[in-house]
């Protein structure tokens, strides 16, 4: 069973704490994944830039519309993503609690992906 | 007679076979429809063949043949053959209940990633048996709204796959106390009873207290399992003492003591004297709680009651969970241990505090330590405001009674 951590962070606070530490987070966090992959947990991810840098498209009055910014503005956006292969919810949430990026004040989502076409 | 047979069967037994069920066919609506088919078939077979040797086993093994029957018409259509091999080698499985599901099954419905309100819907529909207008009624939301909300509930459990296991060691102590949480809610709600006419809703009590019962007996090494127990046993003994014939409240101290139900006081205070004896002043919260049921329980009358060990009792438990509603307790034990003033300094000391602000029962202690101390005008401004917050009828008729009578 996959699931989809999105991981979450407040980006006035990411972005005002020293490079030395954001550093450390990802370097930790990649140390983790890499542990979870030599284990079959984990099939990939990546950090995202902040969504100052986003663009979405939206269909209005029948055209495909590109505006700048997220999809949504909220105070926590999201900043990064891991696909996990985990026998079952508990097993992910295992994963999760002991995230380096959690232990950094970071929040991730814990999404199932679905098979398939929807049903 | 042989219909009544089957749902004496039925009541008494509905959620050990659910829960055996669930974990056969992996799916809580599989589970469900599966049962309520073996039900029909029994009440239509049971009058003519006879009432089975183990009517159980014969409830589970019909519904899981039922729901095999069914994934396999199904299977046909979508091609889900591996679905229909993964329930026919299940078949080869022990059908008997065994303890441990229902075990399971509360781990399951009470999962924290489900909202404590799905939490305790889920336990009451598929452990307690409680049918969804029921529990919609007890909760006084409306039967769809109630309805939707486990199909949601259930509908997690499936996609985001929520195991239906009791969960490891290391996990249990924690996932334990959410679950002891949903069965003292719902032992409240049917004692509290906040909104609406007041009538308190036992059938909410009884299931609690089997729920209760059921963890007990399932682990038995988890003290704090005991605890609940015990406390939820002393708070109901005084149910045929706690309103009067016109539904009024009767307080503790004026309570018919006779009424008490003294079997039920019995099971909860030796349940008490276990835990302290073995945890001593290490008790769990739920332990304390109890002991202090257990020193209004034993007392011959409120004047008799040992409100020093009560108050002592209190700090305790505001050691393990501060909490000003522990504290605001605290005070009043001081008072009726004998020292008014210094109860009533404690109770306004934590109406400073703010963090009591629109609760009902500060301003109660403090209009009635007031009338104590024979300073009467204060206390009606308190029963006053004490009005304007409470919520539940029958405490809102006391509270007028209290003010009609002072001098």
């Amino acid at each position: 069973m996959r699931y989809m951590l999105l991981i979450y962070r407040d980006e006035s606070q990411w972005d005002a704490s020293p490079l030395s530490e954001r550093k450390a987070a990802f370097e930790a966090a990649v140390a983790y994944s890499e542990d979870l992959r030599s284990r079959g947990l984990y099939e990939g991810g990546e950090p995202l830039e902040l969504s100052n840098t986003a663009t979405t498209v939206r269909m209005r009055d029948g055209k495909a519309t590109v505006t700048d910014g997220p999809f949504a503005e909220t105070k926590e956006t999201l900043g990064g993503y891991s696909i996990i292969d985990a026998k079952d919810l508990d097993e992910v949430l295992a994963i999760v609690r002991h995230h380096p990026l959690v232990k950094a004040g970071l929040s991730i989502e814990v999404r199932p992906i679905r098979m398939g076409p929807p049903k | 007679m042989a219909t009544m047979r089957v749902e004496e069967v039925f009541g008494a037994e509905r959620g050990r076979i659910l829960a055996t069920l669930i974990r056969l066919l992996g799916d809580f609506d599989v589970a469900e429809e599966a049962l309520q088919e073996a039900l029909t078939a029994a009440l239509e077979q049971w009058p003519v063949a006879g009432t089975p040797g183990n009517p159980a086993a014969w409830l589970i093994s019909t519904a899981r043949h039922k729901a095999i029957d069914r994934l396999r018409r199904r299977a046909r259509l979508a091609q889900m053959q591996d679905e229909i091999a993964r329930h026919i080698e299940l078949i080869a499985e022990e059908e008997a209940p065994v303890p441990e599901d229902r075990l399971r099954l509360i781990f399951t419905c009470c999962h924290p990633a489900l909202s404590q309100e799905a939490q305790v819907a889920l336990t009451l529909r598929t452990l307690g048996g409680l049918s969804t207008e029921e529990i919609a009624r007890a909760f006084l939301v409306p039967a769809p709204t109630m309805a939707q909300r486990l199909v949601r509930a259930k509908a997690k459990i499936r996609l985001a796959r929520i195991p239906y296991e009791v969960p490891p060691d290391d996990a249990l102590a924690e996932r334990l106390e959410a679950v002891m949480l949903v069965v003292y809610l719902v032992f409240n709600e049917g004692y509290a009873a906040t909104f609406g006419a007041g009538r308190v809703r036992y059938e909410l009590c009884d299931q609690a207290i089997r729920l209760g019962r059921m963890l007990v007996e399932l682990l038995p090494t988890q003290a704090e399992a005991k605890g609940l127990l015990a406390l939820m046993l002393l708070h109901d003994s005084r149910r045929g003492a706690r309103l009067d014939a016109s539904g009024d409240i009767v307080l503790l101290e004026d309570q018919d003591r006779s009424l008490w139900d003294k079997a039920q006081i019995d099971e909860g205070v030796a349940l008490v004297e276990t835990l302290l004896r073995e945890g001593g002043s290490a008790s769990g919260s739920y332990a304390l709680q109890a002991a202090i049921a257990a020193l209004h329980a034993q007392a011959s009358s409120a004047g008799a009651t040992d409100w020093k060990q009560i108050a002592a009792l209190y700090g305790l438990l505001a050691n393990i969970h501060p909490s000003p509603v522990v504290e605001l307790n605290r005070a009043v034990a001081v008072a009726m241990a004998g020292d008014v003033e210094a109860g009533l300094r404690l109770v306004e000391e934590l109406d400073q505090g703010a963090q009591l602000e629109g609760y009902h029962l500060l301003s109660v202690a403090r209009a009635e330590l007031l009338r104590r101390l024979g300073r009467h005008t204060e206390s009606r401004a308190w029963y006053e405001q004490a009005l304007a917050l409470v919520t539940n009828e029958a405490e809102r008729r006391h509270l007028e009674k209290r003010l009609r009578d002072l001098p």
